[in-house]
């Protein structure tokens, strides 16, 4: 490990789609700027000048034709990869994703087959406002049918993605843009991590235990599992020992692992970027409730957006993110 | 052309209005974001799409708007704000985020509303046609000569939304005007990648209203085509669509690499400076003194410093106010 070479995540997600693309020809990436510009957070950079137009094409922005398209590819057997640039923007096309790609196949019986990957940028805390900030995968996967991966370090990001491009189901595969490691925007250090240059893949629907701890567990994923991260560090200082839970993929749920490591700390607190109600955080916590209540020493806790559209001005943005600060608060409150 | 003295030094004042807004906008842009940029740090924060360059479109199309008409405009909005009537000292406070900005801080550059002089944006591509014919929907309902304004860019132009409000203000008659600024760029994508035709107004024809190309980005052009819109709208006689080419002498946003963009387009593009050509124009044709040029484009630094200066000296919202204004 130690001499493995470290990589962004935009450059690990570019990578995997690269290797799939030389080693299967059906596989063939399309959306907007993701040509020449390399996809404007850098998940299909080098992929335009290798493979060229044909298999990295530029779409006008008509979301609703070319995602609809991919639907439709997929069913004649390729494998497309197509990009919404920001999550944000699934409102002009969602029809096609949640009637048609989430449930043609059940209602098909399922004797169609879609093998799309549909990658889109979330997060905030850059101050893009309410329209450029949000990230949803609770809404996603909300709809039966879709898979929805969320990666937080190059290494699961490479490994999910090939497992992602490998999958005959439509997944969706959100990046967080504060994790790409983009030279032109804050990026959390952690997300950058040795990747292997050989394909791998790591099966959705595995959490990953990022931090062992005996007193509390944090369940997060992307962003906030940096966020967790950081507040673990600070609560270790104090003697609490937290145990950061990082799901990788809402759909499928591992939730074995989040109900293992709540029998063994007793605590939850669950930490989302997204908003608070009817979400991520509220089916963790719903979940535990279901498997693990006995076990429970202390309310669930949740951290996520209070049920506000992101503002733009930064101490308003910086106001409804969690922040570690805030993780490590609640954690502690719990032990008191 | 019938515009008098006054009409033609205030569209020559406007677009420098426009010019050093944005201009100073890309300064104060870059204030700590040296050595390393980020896009979240500094005054002004998150994503900035500049207009510099594609200020007749805006211009020349608001000269013949009243406060009760209606704009719509895009994720580069600046130039129809201004251009609308909004104040732009509350302008710049929002997009400085300050608590004295058009929506208190919390809607920022792209999300810009001003309620009293009826000018609203989106951040969504293809978003400003529906409102659009909303707003000249309720005009014809309430038995108003209003007319409605939607801009958009050439990319725009090939979302589904583009085609549903054509259709709509087409069927239903709306006193409604699209306007497509044709920048040859949607992001890193030139239009003849995207669009399969070169002409936008072609495509009004498809919906059986009037339909005219600008080929020039000159703001007197888009005054004359846009008025004959505007007043056979307001005589009830339904939409048109107008596309207008102009230029973006700025990348798409601040800090746009542009590697897409040939290396001489931009150059070529500011040695036909629209602001430039109509004040050579104005004293060519003896209507205004170098000096009452000199005097315009004064009057418009000073209105842009005092409205950067009220932004800048402006309280931020305190955090909590997050927590409001959800719902009324
Ligand atoms: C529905 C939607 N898709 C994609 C985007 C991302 N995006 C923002 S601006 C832009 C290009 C717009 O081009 P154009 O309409 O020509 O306007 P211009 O930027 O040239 O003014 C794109 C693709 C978006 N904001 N909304
Ligand atoms: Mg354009």
């Amino acid at each position: 490990m130690a001499n493995e070479r470290e990589l962004t995540m935009s450059k690990a997600i570019a990578e995997a789609i690269d290797q799939e693309m030389a080693r299967d020809h059906r596989v063939f990436v399309l959306g907007e700027d993701v040509g020449i510009y390399g996809g404007i957070f850098g998940a299909t950079q080098g992929l335009y000048q290798k493979y060229g137009a044909e298999r990295v094409m530029d779409t006008p922005i008509s979301e609703t034709a070319f995602i609809g398209a991919a639907t439709g590819a997929a069913a004649e057997g390729m494998r497309p990869i197509v990009e919404l640039m920001f999550v944000d923007f699934f409102g002009v096309c969602m029809d096609q994703i949640y009637n048609h790609l989430a449930k043609n196949t059940y209602m098909s019986g399922g004797a169609a087959r879609f093998p799309v990957v549909l990658t889109t940028a979330i997060g905030g805390g850059y101050n893009d406002a309410a329209q450029h900030s949000q990230c949803l995968y609770g809404l996603f996967a909300h709809v039966p049918g879709l898979k929805v991966v969320v990666p937080s370090t190059a290494y699961d990001a490479k490994g999910l993605m090939i497992s992602a491009i490998r999958d005959d189901n439509p997944v969706m595969y959100f990046f967080h843009k504060g994790l790409m490691g983009l030279g032109w925007m804050k990026y959390h250090q952690r997300s950058v991590t040795p990747v292997p240059e050989e394909a791998y893949t790591i099966p959705l629907g595995k959490a990953d235990i990022k931090r062992t701890g005996k007193d509390v567990t944090i369940v997060s994923l992307a962003m906030m599992v940096h966020r967790a991260l950081d507040a673990a560090d600070a609560l270790a200082q104090e003697g609490i020992e937290a145990e950061v839970i990082d799901l990788r993929t809402l759909v499928p749920l591992d939730r074995e692992t989040v109900i293992n490591s709540v029998k063994k700390t007793h605590r939850l607190v669950v930490v989302d970027e997204d908003y608070h109600s009817f979400g991520m955080s509220g089916e963790i916590a719903a979940l535990v409730a279901e498997d693990a209540l006995d076990y429970l020493d202390a309310p669930i806790r949740r951290l996520a957006v209070p049920d506000v559209p992101i503002p733009y001005s930064r101490p308003l943005e910086q106001f409804v993110l969690p922040s570690a600060e805030r993780i490590a608060a609640t954690a502690r409150a719990l032990m008191e | 052309m019938n515009l008098s003295k006054e009409q033609l030094l205030s569209m020559y004042r406007q677009m420098w209005t426009i010019r050093i807004f944005e201009d100073e906008m890309a300064v104060a842009y870059m204030e700590g974001k040296s050595p390393a940029f980020d896009i979240g740090s500094g005054p002004v924060p998150g994503e900035m799409h500049l207009a510099a360059g594609q200020e007749p479109v805006a211009v020349g199309t608001c000269m013949h708007l009243h406060k009760e008409d209606t704009v719509v405009g895009t994720h580069r909005p600046h130039h129809f704000a201004i251009a609308k009537g909004v104040n732009i000292n509350k302008l710049a406070a929002e997009i400085f985020g300050k608590e004295t900005g058009l929506g208190k801080g919390k809607g920022g550059h792209m999300h810009l509303f001003d309620v009293e002089h009826k000018f609203s944006c989106s951040g969504i591509v293809g978003a400003s046609f529906p409102p659009a014919c909303g707003a000249a929907l309720a005009a014809k309902k309430m038995g108003k000569d209003w007319v409605a304004v939607a801009f958009a860019g050439e990319g725009a132009a090939n979302q589904g939304a583009f085609h549903e409000a054509l259709n709509l203000a087409a069927l239903w008659k709306l006193p409604m005007i699209f306007i497509i600024e044709d920048n040859s760029w949607a992001i890193s994508v030139a239009k003849q990648l995207s669009t399969a035709i070169p002409d936008n107004s072609q495509r009004a024809a498809g919906y059986g209203i009037p339909g005219v190309r600008i080929d020039e980005n000159d703001v007197l052009a888009v005054y004359e085509v846009v008025g004959e819109a505007v007043r056979r709208a307001r005589r009830g006689e339904g939409p048109s669509l107008i596309e207008v080419k102009t230029d973006r002498l700025y990348g798409h946003f601040q800090g746009d690499p542009e590697l897409y963009r040939p290396k001489d387009e931009v150059p070529t593009l500011k040695a036909n400076d629209p602001i430039a050509r109509l004040g050579a124009q104005l004293h060519e044709q003896g209507i205004a003194t170098q000096s009452e040029l000199d005097d315009a484009r004064a009057a418009a630094k000073a209105d842009v410093d005092a409205a950067f200066l009220f932004a800048r000296q402006s309280p931020y919202p305190a955090p909590e106010r997050a927590l409001e204004d959800v719902f009324v």
